[in-house]
């Protein structure tokens, strides 16, 4: 079965939308992320790449671009035993404390 | 390690989907073009997507297909496609 990112002459999925935005910080945050996750050697991109391509077809087809790289970053680490989900669900309730 | 083809060989890409990562996109399985260019040889991705060390190197190889071999309803018959394409996934046509 192909998979969700193997695109080529699938029918009626439109033309590809080539436009180019300003990125937003967020988006900076997770390449930057990236590469300092990648530069300390604990994964490759490769690797992130595999686990992009590993989305259901709803998430690949739903998140964008920087949303399924940081989906995948989240499932690398836990995949490596760096974080678990626990750790990563705590913090995120902690920031949308201190957002308040 | 030498590399199997040289530029002017006719290949035939093979056709699998293993429930693996690879790199050989869907479209171009089982389709014969030619070698245009060996590349050089590295760590095969395959291994490497699972956090392997993609040894031993495979060579990689940029092949061109016609464009009307790939798509039915194509029809300018000098265009080509480019695109590049590990060893292990060429057989001889």
């Amino acid at each position: 079965m192909r998979h969700v990112h193997d695109r080529g002459g699938w029918p009626d999925v439109g033309a590809v939308n080539p436009t180019e935005h300003n990125y937003t910080v967020w988006e900076k945050r997770i390449h930057a992320l990236m590469r300092v996750l990648t530069r300390h050697h604990l994964f490759r991109v490769d690797e992130m790449r595999r686990t992009i391509e590993s989305m259901t077809l709803h998430d690949y087809e739903t998140l964008s671009y920087y949303e399924r790289w940081i989906t995948a970053i989240e499932h690398l680490m836990i995949e490596k035993g760096v974080l678990t989900c626990k750790e990563i669900e705590e913090r995120i309730a902690q920031v949308e404390t201190l957002q308040r | 390690m030498e590399p199997k083809f040289k530029p002017g060989d006719v290949v035939r890409i093979r056709e699998d989907y293993p429930a693996r990562h690879f790199r050989t996109p869907g479209y171009v399985q089982g389709k014969t073009g030619t070698i245009a260019a060996v590349h050089n040889a590295f760590r095969n991705p395959e291994s490497l997507a699972y956090g392997g060390d993609g040894l031993p190197r495979q060579y990689l190889y940029l092949v061109y297909l016609t464009q009307t071999h790939l798509w039915e309803h194509y029809t300018a018959a000098q265009d080509k496609l480019y695109i590049d394409i590990y060893e292990h996934w060429l057989e001889r046509a």
